[in-house]
């Protein structure tokens, strides 16, 4: 230990010598020889386990969602909801982990990617690989003979992605499910009927869907003569596909003036499978199901990539309007008139400051896409009203009296909303505002 | 093996022979005795590993979500992020685990509570624990020194709970803070002013916002000569008198924690109060009190507060309350918690039980624990208890006996007689392309009668009805599903029709 302490203090007395020479712009060759002393003392120091550590990092293939990405995420989460709801799907949710038997022995090789938790005394388990076997779990456990839901969550995969855009440990999935004994290929022909609209209200491209099913498959390596070890299955991870299969793939459209080819991938994929949830029911019972997963991750990348290329500004917030103080000494007064309109139910901001520039909160209404300010000033207020201005074109829009105005302009802040299209909440104007 | 294999042959014969006898209704006797021998070669074969085992359960503590549970969970959702984007909060999402660095030491006691991932031969890793964590080291990655946020997501905690109701393993939080340095007390007033708003709307019942500051409880116990060492310990005694009374609070601090009984009696002076913006006055002559400098600039701030939350209009809804001494681990300076009044239970209605629903304060010191240099980000958020609010309004619901539907369709295209698919799946496809919310019955023929019972447990309000006749007039009969009343509609106006009767606009959303 003392011996460490003098180390250290050997180090810090050749740190500053370094540094002294720097200074004093000593010869290259002085300063080099008296860097590598320095760098041999810190060598003989080892770790330095005495800091802390200041981890500043996800773990490895996840990443944080900032505000702007979460804006494109809730966008193409509407589009692909309203869809599923168009149809009469319900929604369910499951625990983001499974008892480990529940997902035993139902990955084939893809097994080793399953996310263990740490065994500490309690059940053994794994976070969910995917959301067609909870559902299986959970219409075995419920009894329930027939089921039209949709799930939307984060499954876990080991993966080692090359990070290729997209590609990730921690992702999205959602799903849609038909299941229940029905008359043949009505569900399944719906299936493709939501991927196509959510496809296209997405307006990511031109696709197509490839269509094919196992059984063809099957009969056609047979009679070529494919013996049955030697079959491939064309379902990348789960082998459940038993007849059906669906797969959504971009076209890929020549690539535009500074912008990236979008790759040609699978956007979205499906098929029927009959026999997954027979090998939850302690009789055998049989549920058939049809389904699809869309593959949203590839979607959110696609989409920011587009809103880059364009150059389109997306706002984070849907502030309408912003409460402001010509001069000083009137927080009082903004603290008032933002309250009533929050209870008007009219989303709006004020700075947190007492005596704020009115060019400070004009510049914020400008870097957050807010369209309008509220401006209360000592003269205005003893006329009795207030200045709503315009953040865009600056024009003063109203000057209307205290008492109408929060109801009032609950309308005519819509009104003006409408007014000005470029500042709508989410300027990406092909995802359908 | 290969006596495995020939045992398991065994046992397939003498299980034949046993259903073969029963079938043959054999004597009883004799089918025992077979019965005796399949189970002594069963025994032998040991346990059945080369079955699945069938298991059929969620993990300990956490639970599905069904439609219905949804359903009440969106409604919820729903009315607080309403209420976040109404003050201009942004919104992110972290990954649901975290390197294990990140969030050793943070959590103090309840880090035992932490669930681990295996090592697997990567990193790490730990489930979040809350979503405070992970917002502090999101702000210090990204060396933000201001934002308003709200995060919504789940956070897992080893707990034991008793299973009490809204009490999991895997729960929802829902959080909302401002980090930045400004002006004091403006944002803290804001959080304060949301949580009275989200409670208000969800009409949960009548609620009250306590509050306190971490400085004034510091000094209080300073004052009345509580030892650094026995802050917290205090403190938890302290947080019970919500629930007890205040000779149980000191029987457990004399007691059991070994505080002075005089100690106990000075204590016991000042946690008693509450009050509004009076008694901050009233404190702030205390000749003890005010001579100790924390208490008094948490007083100092919490008398702005009041200013400010009066300016909101909801100072009607706060009480300063000296035993709030809840989750003290980062706050630093006010706190908060918001509890319903327990209103008198109704006829067959259970008494919501009094607890908190939504809490927060400020925490000036956590993303600093996180920045190289140490650099302080100021903070001041909220986190609604949601969990307890989907018991709350779940229970309401099934004392009203309230139906909850768990679609949004609105029309249910059916058939009158059959062979008539090819008509229905046209006419359906039509509606979802128009934006209608639709479903068909997946039968070849189904019977009318099916088709309305469906309307009927589903809650579809209408169904479009395709007969032969109707076809051959270039009409479908729209029918209202309650009040059974039918109308002949033009197939190129059924569109515009069923808008108008759903109230939704003319173009498509």
């Amino acid at each position: 230990m003392a011996e460490r302490a003098a180390l250290e203090e050997l180090v810090k007395l050749q740190g500053e010598r370094v540094r002294g020479l720097k200074q004093q712009k000593a010869s290259a060759d002085l300063i080099e020889e008296e860097v590598g002393k320095l760098l041999k003392l810190k060598a003989q120091l080892g770790p330095d386990e005495s800091k802390q550590k200041f981890v500043l990092k996800t773990p490895k293939g996840t990443r944080d969602y900032s505000p702007r990405q979460m804006a494109v995420r809730e966008k193409v989460f509407d589009v692909i909801i309203r869809c599923f709801k168009r149809h009469g799907a319900e929604v369910i949710d499951t625990p983001v982990f499974e008892l480990k038997e529940t997902l035993m022995g139902k990955y084939g090789e893809d097994s080793k990617l399953i996310y263990d938790l740490k065994d500490q005394g309690g059940e053994l388990l794994s976070l969910r690989y995917d959301l067609t076997v909870p559902f299986a779990r959970y219409l075995a456990m419920n009894k329930l003979t027939n089921i039209k839901r949709y799930h939307i969550a984060k499954v876990y995969r080991r993966d080692n992605p090359a990070m290729t855009r997209g590609r990730y440990r921690e992702f999205y999935q959602c799903d849609f499910d038909i299941a229940g004994n029905f008359d043949p290929m009505i569900p399944d022909a719906e299936c493709l009927k939501i991927m196509c609209e959510i496809l296209s209200s997405l307006q990511i491209g031109d696709f197509l869907v490839k269509v094919n099913d196992r059984r063809i498959l099957d009969g056609m390596f047979a009679i070529c003569g494919v013996s049955d070890s030697k079959f491939r299955t064309i379902c990348s991870s789960v082998d459940k596909l038993d007849k059906v299969t669906t797969q959504a793939v971009l076209l890929q459209t020549p690539a535009q003036a500074g912008e990236e080819p979008l790759g040609v991938g699978s956007v979205a994929a499906g098929g029927r499978y009959d026999g997954l949830v027979g090998m939850f029911d302690p009789k055998g019972r049989k549920v058939p199901c049809v389904g699809l997963s869309i593959g949203v991750e590839r979607i959110f990348s696609i989409v920011e990539q587009r809103l880059e290329a364009l150059e389109e500004k997306v706002r984070t917030t849907e502030t309408q309007v912003l409460v402001a103080s010509a001069q000083k000494k009137l927080l009082e007064e903004r603290l008032k008139l933002v309250s009533e309109l929050w209870d008007a139910g009219i989303k709006a901001e004020l700075l947190y400051k007492k005596n704020p520039k009115l060019l400070n909160q004009l510049q914020y209404c400008e870097e957050a896409g807010i369209p309008l300010v509220a401006i209360i000033g000592e003269q205005e207020l003893k006329d009795g009203v207030i200045k709503l201005r315009s953040v865009t074109s600056r024009e003063e829009v109203r000057e209307a009296g205290r008492k109408t105005f929060n109801f009032y302009y609950g309308y005519f802040i819509d009104y003006y909303w409408q007014k000005w299209p470029d500042t709508t909440p989410f300027t990406y104007k092909a995802l359908g505002a």
